[in-house]
């Protein structure tokens, strides 16, 4: 299993090397926010702590607030990622009706 | 909590790597990142009902968490304006790091009160039979953790200039982070050997986030203002690494993959962006750079010439080629949309215009890209200084507003500049430069910039808004 673990872990490193390889630097931003979003999938292990019986008060109040912090970074990251490539896309159908 | 309790539940995992995967692909190009944000967020709803489907979860309290944190997420992401973009980014990444830190702390404890047979047999069926691995992996992603939303507080707090932007340092700074890192150390040792049953165990996790949360306060406040887009994409990639580590607590490979993809994407932006300043990233992160200490470097020769606002407009009216040159000044001063009316303006006029945006300029990697995608700049006028370098000899007038060392000639003529071998937009080449600047003060690094002593340099003093406006109202009023 663990082996298994390390496995996946190498190869997802190596595809975020390949993914982001030659992003154009208009999008440095939305992709730094974008990923960053991603990064709250922590909320995972926020759900477990929050939602399962076990270990008592503490871990229900623990779990609970990493639930706020990961959901805020969920959710701010995904919307303000998308406002910002709102504004990209206004501008690029702006020049479409000028061409 | 092995996934494989259920197929249904690792099919939705293994569906929102693949969503994320998909959606960071698409985010690398502008007609598709919309729509790729949009996928990576669908990602992240299936793993998060995933998780819910887990035997055993009751929802109250996840309930209340989610309805909290969504609303301030939502309304801070709205509420926020552009040019507070870099300081709102850096905090949302604070909130995954204290997420992550919290989680490992959280399944500390339940190992602490339920017992390692109970716990080994929470984690799920291939749970490692040696209690170390777990706690390795709980300690490393409670440092990690901790580091990035300390961190991430005070990129948020410096970019906000709630405190200065300068760094601070002070003496044995570098003994007080290398004490730091060892005690750390010494304290997770512990805590791995004695294990969360031992009052010691327990309570070493708690002086590890305490001294983590330290750590990270004192590892960013010695970096400037202008260093902060390397610091704020390396704290990123740390939020991605301290979520794939809480994936080895909870041996669940979602967290792995989300996690290691934000992590390696994170590196290799920190790393555009250091090449962009020709510095190494232990640099930017150890040597205080723009405190000031910097050798002054050789005198400058010539003089300053200023220029009214009537002159700058018989300049720019003559032009057939302009380039304008943003930096963190325009944002300061908000001055993006007065900019965009006036190259509006100046095409009006017959001049080919374009913004050539230099990868460390503002804030954060893509500062001013946001600001001018805002005030609807067109897209395809938005370019990069290898674009408009080799033909820097054809632009009639450069219009530098408020960038300062992304325009410095002494990062190719003075080799004993601080800035010597950055690439810069070579603005000192264009026939004419007008420079927009509030003052003779120096640049963030401190180093003077003998741009503005050129022949062909024209200096407009004031704030960058005020002076593009009365520029619009010359061309406005002719």
């Amino acid at each position: 299993m663990l082996g298994l673990l390390f496995f996946v872990f190498v190869l997802a490193v190596f595809l975020g090397f390949e993914l982001i390889s030659k992003v154009p630097s208009q999008l440095h931003t939305p992709l730094m926010s974008g990923s960053n979003a991603i990064s709250g999938i922590t909320i995972v292990g926020a759900l477990v702590a929050a939602g399962q019986p076990h270990g008592g008060t503490l871990v229900t109040v623990l779990g609970t607030i990493a639930v706020i912090a990961a959901m805020i970074n969920v959710v701010g990251g995904y919307l303000v990622t998308d406002r910002m490539l709102s504004m990209f896309r206004h501008t690029e159908k702006k020049d479409g009706s000028h061409g | 909590m092995v996934e494989s309790d259920h197929a249904l539940i690792t099919t939705l995992y293994i569906v929102a790597a693949v969503l994320f995967i998909i959606g960071l692909k698409m985010l690398n190009r502008a007609t598709t990142a919309r729509r790729g944000n949009l996928i990576s967020g669908v990602g992240m709803l299936a793993a998060i009902v995933a998780t819910c489907l887990l035997k055993g979860m009751t929802f109250g309290w996840i309930l209340f968490g989610a309805v909290v944190g969504s609303a301030i997420g939502a309304v801070s992401a709205y509420a926020v304006k552009m040019t507070a973009m870099p300081e709102m980014v850096g905090l949302f990444n604070g909130f995954g790091g204290l997420a992550s830190m919290l989680v490992a702390w959280a399944e500390f404890h339940k190992w602490r009160v339920e017992g390692w047979v109970k716990y080994h047999q929470l984690l799920g069926a291939g749970a490692p039979d040696s209690p170390l691995f777990t706690a390795v992996a709980t300690v490393f992603t409670a440092i990690v953790g901790a580091v990035t939303f300390s961190g991430s507080v005070v990129a948020f707090l410096k970019l906000g200039e709630w405190i200065t932007g300068k760094p601070i340092l002070f003496r044995g700074q570098r003994w007080v982070n290398a004490a730091l890192v060892g005690l750390i150390l010494m304290t997770a040792v512990l805590m791995v050997v004695r294990g969360p049953q031992d009052i010691t165990g327990y309570g070493a996790l708690v002086v590890v986030i305490v001294l983590s949360l330290l750590l990270g306060v004192s590892s960013v406040i010695p970096i400037g203002g202008a260093d902060m887009p390397v610091v704020i994409s390396l704290l990123n990639s740390y939020s991605g690494v301290a979520a794939a580590a809480a994936g080895f607590i909870l041996l669940n490979t979602g967290l792995i993959v989300a996690g290691s993809l934000v992590g390696a994407s994170g590196l290799i932006l920190t790393n555009i962006m250091c090449k962009a300043m020709n510095r190494s990233l232990a640099n930017v992160l150890f040597s205080g750079f723009g405190s000031g200490e910097g050798t002054t470097s050789a005198a400058v020769q010539g003089e300053v010439k200023p220029i009214g606002v009537e002159d700058a407009y018989y300049i720019l009216e003559a032009a057939r080629s302009v380039v304008f040159v943003p930096g963190y000044g325009m944002a300061v001063a908000q001055a993006q949309h007065v900019v965009r009316e006036l190259g509006q303006l100046l095409e009006k006029n017959g001049a080919e215009v374009r913004y050539c945006i230099h990868p460390v300029a503002g804030r954060m990697p893509g500062h001013m890209n946001v600001l001018l995608a805002e005030a609807n700049v067109p897209y395809e006028q938005l370019v990069e200084p290898g674009d408009v370098n080799p033909v820097m000899d054809t632009v009639d007038v450069a219009v530098v507003i408020g960038a300062n060392d992304v325009v410095n000639p002494a990062a190719r003529e003075d080799p004993s500049s601080p800035l010597w071998g950055m690439p810069i937009i070579e603005v000192d080449r264009a026939r004419t430069c007008i420079v927009l600047k509030r003052s003779m003060r120096a640049g963030f690094a401190g180093v003077e910039n003998p741009l503005f002593y050129k022949p062909n340099t024209r200096m407009l003093f004031g704030d960058a808004k005020a002076t593009v406006s009365a520029l619009v109202s010359e061309f406005k009023s002719e």
